[in-house]
């Protein structure tokens, strides 16, 4: 135990922390989206994720930017970034839609059993996360370092840097602007009221699969921006990687509620900071297991998560 | 497209062997009655596909080239290489290891390339009596499993920590060192060495996941920075080395890494980035392959299209040292068993004389400091035995 590690670096554990936090945050909406329509787990997403990392990156390399590229120009890095957010996101977009057409619709149609749905999901995101593999030869793939890691500014002595910025930014602005999609748009009201009761939005005149596909469009867009996210910040993409990134995702969505929007936004930031914590105070072999022991335990009193279930709860 | 032409040469290359072996066969039907002579195997355990392939190919194209050029001077009795891909698993390697032992023509083994691997591994080749000589796993507890048919052509890790400390000692005259391992038996294993070494000039210590389980590293980074080190140690394999630099040095993180032989390889660099893998001290129980004695270099190139990488030069001269005894007559795996045992003799790398356990003399090992200079690791020098 090193509390003195853990107290002298508490600012900057908490700022890294919060920043990998609001990815985990951005894919788990994905998760929770899906599942507070559906009642599906959709394991496919974490490929998603990946489909949007390696957009951004490959969209990069069109620009003849590697690895080793360094941009000037706070123009041309918005350029950069911007297109490569949209890409990501279209991409991401795109593979959930695909995912969704061929492997949960069909299913859907036949009235599979929810068993079948599980098993297609791993299989859809063993098959792509394969396909991905094969594809860079399994090696790892680098972005070009567009956003400087000097520190901008400090807070209470804490050094914040663009990344930081950028993550936490982009993050929460993405998160703002899907709560209000969800809440105040008349998709949004759609996919509420799919989510509460499925059949009598339907007689409502709902079209129940426009809107599961909005869904599934609207959790891969956020998981394409976590993506590009992913890429400024670790700036190394192996194909790989979106396993265990999902896994963490999926557990940010269950910690703040599976279901509930702003549960994925708590879930997400609280196990950023407790693997950072958990890392300074008992060192990083503990990461993992201090996220998913707080994980039981927190279920063991709130079964629902943080927050509860919400995405379906009628809201005047 | 010159991957794929390669690819194409080798399959055309592993026609022409089988094709040669049939050919043999057929024809040595006189000397069947005195035991098959020819159509013999040898096989290269490894990884070839999977996150850690890089330096299992690495040794695989130097046991092709052994395997060619033995096929070029032998073209009456051939013998073909079973490449055996483990992911450098240790879950896959013992049914690997059984299909070998399956296979009563393969009468050697070229690694397996990993320590883990090699201990999951190890016992059933004991028990088959199969020799299975390894060109890169450096475990010290490999040797001392009793196995009588381990062998290695590297010197262990032992023997590589030591110097890596050494070097952070005398050369980079670094006092204040930080130490982080993943937590791998190789990783940890050389990270304990270089603490021995170091003592109190290890500040400060931590842990990660290896196997690509871990990639951001932010914790570890904040705690190196507060450090406030001269150098930095890591015990464990390229990809997780890449992404620590590489975030380290975004961090503002100068202090250069020091690293073991698991991460000596280009993959490093294009994980990390040139700019941040710039300085990176790695050690290896190898000198560099280019370095090579004789025309291995050349050979190398031709035959694989790329230059020779970390332990192409050992895995060429384990796979002679399988295919010098099978030239000897000795076509049986007891035979190739004690044949290896008393061997010594020259390879292009070193010098080869086995110890008890299968460990290469201890005189006879050679560690090297590699530097990463201008996006390639080049050789920096010999480590001194301190």
């Amino acid at each position: 135990m090193n509390f003195d590690g853990l107290f002298s670096n508490f600012g900057e554990l908490t700022t890294t922390g919060l920043t990998q936090g609001s990815i985990y945050a951005l894919v788990a909406l994905g998760y929770t989206l899906v599942y507070g329509v559906l009642r599906l787990i959709n394991f496919a997403h974490s490929e998603v994720f990946i489909a949007g990392a390696f957009a951004a990156i490959w969209t990069w390399n069109g620009f003849g930017l590697d690895q080793n590229s360094q941009v000037s120009g706070v123009g041309s890095i918005m350029f950069y970034l911007l297109v490569a957010m949209i890409v990501a996101a279209i991409a991401s977009a795109g593979t959930a839609t695909v995912i969704e057409r061929v492997a949960y619709r069909p299913l859907r149609k036949r009235n599979a059993p929810p068993l079948a749905f599980l098993i297609t999901a791993i299989g859809a995101s063993i098959a792509i996360s394969e396909a991905f593999g094969v594809y860079t030869r399994r090696l790892p793939e680098g972005a070009p370092i567009l956003v400087g890691t000097k520190p901008l500014f400090h807070i209470a002595g804490v050094p914040i840097d663009g990344v930081q910025l950028l993550t936490i930014g982009a993050a929460l602005v993405m998160m703002i602007a899907l709560d209000l999609f969800i809440n105040r748009s008349r998709t949004g009201r759609g996919i509420r009221a799919v989510a509460q009761d499925a059949n009598t939005a339907a007689l409502m005149g709902v079209n129940k699969d426009r809107i599961i596909l909005m869904v599934f469009i609207a959790g891969g867009a956020m998981a394409g921006v976590a993506g590009l996210l992913y890429d400024v910040r670790i700036q190394t993409l192996t194909y790989s990687v979106g396993f265990l990134l999902g896994l963490k995702a999926f557990t940010a969505a269950v910690l703040g509620g599976i279901g509930n929007l702003r549960g994925a936004l708590l879930g997400g930031l609280l196990l950023g900071v407790i693997e950072n914590y958990a890392s300074g105070l008992f060192g990083t072999q503990w990461k993992d297991f201090a996220a998913f022991a707080v994980l039981v335990v927190l279920l063991m009193f709130r079964p629902t998560g943080l927050l509860g279930e919400s995405l379906g709860r009628a809201r005047a | 497209m010159r991957q794929k032409l390669t690819r194409v040469l080798g399959g055309v290359a592993m026609l022409a062997l089988v094709a040669g072996g049939a050919a043999c066969s057929s024809g040595g039907d006189d000397a069947a009655s005195g035991g098959d002579k020819c159509g013999n195997k040898i096989a290269f355990f490894g990884a070839l596909t999977g996150s850690s392939a890089a330096l299992g190919i690495n040794e695989n194209n130097g046991v092709k080239l052994a395997v060619d050029k033995y096929n070029k001077e032998n073209a009456d009795c051939k013998v073909e290489l079973v490449e055996l891909d483990s992911q450098g698993s240790p879950d896959q390697a013992p049914q690997l290891a059984q299909k070998a032992i399956d296979d009563p023509k393969i009468l050697g083994i070229v690694g397996p390339a990993y320590s883990g691997e090699s201990e999951a591994a190890g016992p059933l080749f004991h028990e088959a009596g199969l020799v299975a000589i390894t060109a890169s796993a450096t475990r010290p507890s490999l040797a001392e499993q009793g196995w009588k048919t381990f062998f290695r052509v590297v010197g262990n890790d032992l023997s590589q920590g030591p110097a890596a400390g050494t070097y952070i000692k005398n050369v980079m005259k670094a006092d204040r060192v930080f130490v982080i391992d993943d937590q791998s038996a190789y990783g940890a294993g050389l990270a304990d060495e270089v603490k021995k070494i170091l003592g109190p000039a290890v500040v400060g210590t931590d842990k990660v996941q290896g196997e690509g389980k871990q990639v951001e590293f932010s914790a570890v980074v904040t705690k190196v920075k507060a450090a406030n080190v001269k150098a930095i140690f890591y015990g464990g394999y390229y990809q997780e080395a890449g992404l620590i630099r590489k975030q380290l040095t975004a961090a503002g993180v100068t202090a250069p890494l020091v690293a073991g032989d698991g991460v000596n390889d280009p993959a490093y660099i294009t994980s990390a980035g040139a700019a941040a893998a710039e300085g990176t001290i790695l050690t290896c129980p190898c000198q560099p392959a280019t370095e090579a004695r004789g025309t291995f270099v050349e050979e190398f190139k031709a035959l694989n299209g790329t230059d020779p990488g970390t332990y192409s030069d050992t895995a060429y001269d384990a796979a002679n040292i399988l295919l010098a005894g099978i030239k000897a007559g000795k076509t049986t795996r007891e035979g190739l068993l004690e044949f290896v045992k008393g061997y010594s003799g020259e390879g292009v790398a070193a010098s080869y004389k086995f110890v008890e356990g299968g460990e290469l003399d201890p005189a006879q090992v050679k560690i090297w400091a590699y530097k990463v200079q201008g996006g390639k690791v080049v050789p920096d020098q010999e480590i001194p035995k301190a």
